[in-house]
């Protein structure tokens, strides 16, 4: 696995770069004394592991995750029992090692890392106007402008097309960040749309195919704007 | 008595890697000074919050090292800094001090 470190403690960096040089299954590319030389880095490289200092200043390692669009494995480490309850509250958070950390616990997390699988796999894309979404392991393809709009429905969205309606479990979020901006909109905040398909607006909704679509009041105004009007 | 500092952690984790033992050590040689002094400087200034972040950098120095009492007393002072009290400064400079003399020996 491709990794990388991120800690402001050269002694730490260090330690896990040894410990990762003992270890077949994790090659350590890279370590970072700070998560924004991170980010940079990792906005032009690929990398499957992070090891990750939670106790940094200025920008912890929560906030760190949290920049991440899709985050890789990343194993916590830190001199700080406290965090390991916040930890499990991140999907992409395979373990947490507590400083200083043995041979033996790193080559189990190492493990757990190996053997994990993120699911981040619900929406993808592979050309311009396709969308493949995972429904019962199937991954189904829809043709983007066919789309109608996008309803956020608990864990799951409901994706209202042409000749099909799909219930997908993914976020409004995750999908609205796959869609072509020139095409889509979020008008509510359950609600993604295709302005093309837009049959009429009325006060704070639109009619879409037939089903009428909330509009917030704070959406509106970009709505607006991106209609042709006479 | 105080405990004495060692170097099991270090030996253990390198194996028979002698080389990386001395690199380890040149690199805590060199940043345990750097976060003592800069410890130092937070604590004359009175700013508890940066104090505190030094005291958790160092906590670890103090853990590789095997100061398991001496862990306890940096665990419980950068909690007690976190809430505006200093009371274990002068425990906690002990410990430094401890190491320092130490890490100058070796």
């Amino acid at each position: 696995m491709k990794s990388i470190i991120i800690d402001d403690e050269a002694t730490a960096r260090s330690i896990i770069e040894h410990l990762g040089s003992q270890n077949n299954d994790v090659e350590i590319i890279e370590a970072f004394p700070s998560a924004i030389e991170a980010i940079k880095y990792l906005n032009q490289e690929e990398i499957e592991l992070i090891f990750l200092d939670i106790h940094m200043p200025a920008f912890t390692g929560f906030d760190f995750i949290q920049t991440l669009k899709d985050p890789p494995k990343i194993i916590i480490t830190t001199s700080d029992k406290n965090f390991a309850l916040d930890a499990f509250e991140y999907d992409c958070i395979i373990d947490y090692l507590v400083k200083p950390i043995t041979q033996e616990r790193f080559d189990k997390a190492i493990k757990k890392a190996k053997n994990k699988t993120l699911n981040t796999t619900t929406v993808e894309t592979s050309s311009s106007n396709d969308l493949y979404v995972n429904i019962d392991r199937r991954l189904v393809k829809i043709n983007i402008p066919d789309i109608y709009f996008i309803q956020a429905k608990g864990d799951y969205i409901k994706i209202v097309t042409e000749d099909k309606n799909l219930i997908v479990h993914a976020t409004l979020k995750k999908i609205e960040d796959k869609l072509p901006d020139s095409l889509f909109l979020k008008v509510h905040r359950s609600y993604v749309i295709n302005t093309k398909k837009i049959i009429d607006i009325e006060d704070n909704s639109v009619l879409i195919k037939q089903d009428i679509v909330p509009v917030s009041r704070s959406n509106r105004s970009e709505l607006m704007r991106r209609l042709n009007l006479l | 008595m105080q405990e004495s500092p060692t170097l099991n952690y270090i030996k253990e984790i390198a194996g028979d890697d002698k080389d990386y033992v001395a690199k380890l050590l040149t690199i805590i040689k060199t940043e345990f000074p750097l976060e003592k002094e800069q410890f130092i400087v937070f604590y004359k200034q009175q700013d508890f919050r940066q104090c505190a972040e030094m005291v958790h950098k160092l906590k670890h120095k103090i853990n590789i090292l095997g100061l398991e009492k001496s862990y306890e007393v940096a665990r419980d002072f950068e909690n007690q800094l976190k809430n505006n009290n200093d009371s274990l400064y002068p425990p906690f400079y002990q410990i430094l001090m401890h190491i320092e003399n130490y890490l100058d020996s070796l």
